[in-house]
């Protein structure tokens, strides 16, 4: 690893304010970046850590149907602090890595990061959520720009994402056990009037939202009601644990699963 | 270059560190806390799991730098004040729950962790939680058997193999 300079600052100003200078990074929970460094695949002039900011901090109700999660909170806190309001994200929490990952990484880091085959990115888009910066405010559908991309400007932090609470959710992983991140996984989250669809770990792209079976859900909220659905394989990840027809299947035998425990 | 000051095993220790230095370094090669092993450096293994404040948490994954002002607790405090093993690390003695002792202090580490938190776990959320602790030698069977025996539970039910 290369040596930086480090910050690290108790507030969103300050953390502002520390990464305008040139090659700056926010430093999350450091579970994807500290390994990455190390590798000198990324190597920052300057660290700003956002652990010390407690308004970055903790979940909280915000009127009946939404739940606020600050962008620095743990995955072992959300699993905690979420799990009366939002039991399937708290679920989704409680199963990323291990439990001392999930101590130290923040979902505000995962977001960011935009790892294929991460977990939250599929919360995130199912839930329809909306993402909070030091700048602005993002929709769940406006966020992701590709493997390992998002709409996030350089020095920008993700400061709160806001979860509207579905009225069923289940999150189905379907786990890569040597890297504990999904090999596939589908979140499915039912709204009053609509179904959302979301799939890692399978397109070269990222996250994406299942269109086809977001309409079928939709009208028919049930397993059947996608047997006639069909995954193309086309523009799928390939590697030594899955093909893409492997990853193809799994996003339709997941969503179903997934459907059925939310039921 | 930085200065931090941490309670280690709760005494106070400051240092000198690079801010890219690890807390598993600054443990070992500033403190001579050799404990905490360095397994496979990569956040996989677990021989390197402590606690700060206390959360398990993998020292080869976090800075030093942003250990400032924490609790840290490591293998090296973990004997009663008199210097015999604690409940935990005398399990593990009595149930050959080591055998060339690599993982042990990150095994410990965690298994503290989960009696924290979940005094009676099962055998089940033993070996759930026990996923990010590899051991290459006893096949984590007596491992088990020694954490379910110092959450005070019997350990019948788990066959000898």
């Amino acid at each position: 690893m290369y040596d930086f300079e480090f910050e690290r600052p108790e507030s969103v100003t300050d953390a502002v304010t520390s990464l305008q200078s040139e090659g700056a990074m926010p430093l999350g929970g450091g579970q994807t970046l500290i390994p990455t460094l190390k590798q000198r695949l990324n190597s920052p002039s300057k660290l700003v850590s956002l652990t010390a900011i407690s308004d970055l901090q903790g979940v909280r109700l915000d009127g009946l149907n939404t739940i606020r999660v600050g962008g620095a909170t743990t995955h072992e806190t959300v699993a905690k602090q979420a799990v009366q309001h939002y039991p399937a994200l708290a679920d989704l929490a409680g199963h990323i890595g291990d439990p001392a990952v999930r101590s130290r990484g923040t979902i505000g880091g995962s977001l960011a990061n935009n790892d294929p085959s991460a977990c939250y990115p599929a919360a995130v888009l199912a839930s329809d959520a909306t993402i909070v910066t030091s700048q602005r405010e993002i929709a769940a559908d406006e966020f992701f720009d590709g493997m390992f991309a998002t709409v996030l400007e350089e020095g920008e932090i993700i400061t709160t994402v806001k979860f509207p609470i579905p009225v069923a959710a289940n999150y189905q992983k379907f786990l890569q056990p040597a890297s504990r991140f999904a090999l596939t996984g589908v979140f499915v989250a039912k709204f009053n009037s609509s179904v959302r669809v979301a799939v890692t770990g399978a397109s070269e792209d990222g996250v994406y939202r299942w269109s086809e079976a977001e309409s079928l859900l939709s009208a028919d909220f049930s397993p059947v009601a996608l047997d006639g659905a069909h995954v193309s394989p086309d523009s799928m990840i390939s590697d030594l644990h899955g093909s893409p027809e492997y990853r193809a299947s799994l996003v339709k035998t997941l969503t179903k699963r997934a459907v059925v425990a939310a039921s | 270059m930085s200065e931090v000051t941490m309670r280690v095993n709760g005494k106070s220790v400051s240092g000198q560190v690079e801010n890219r230095t690890l807390l598993s370094t600054f443990l070992r090669d500033s403190l001579g806390l050799t404990g905490t092993h360095i397994g496979c450096d990569t956040s996989q293994c677990g021989a390197c799991v402590i606690h700060v404040d206390g959360a398990a948490v993998k020292a080869c994954t976090m800075l030093a730098v942003e250990a400032e002002g924490a609790d840290v607790a490591t293998i090296e405090g973990q004997a009663n004040a008199d210097g015999s093993l604690n409940v935990i690390q005398q399990a593990f003695q009595d149930h050959h729950g080591l055998q060339c002792g690599f993982c042990t202090p990150g095994m410990v580490m965690s298994a503290a962790a989960l009696l924290k938190d979940n005094p009676r776990p099962s055998e089940a959320v033993i070996r759930k939680y026990l996923e990010g602790n590899l051991c290459r030698c006893t096949g984590y069977h007596n491992i088990v058997k020694a954490i379910l025996a110092a959450s005070g539970q019997s350990v019948d039910a788990i066959a000898a193999e």
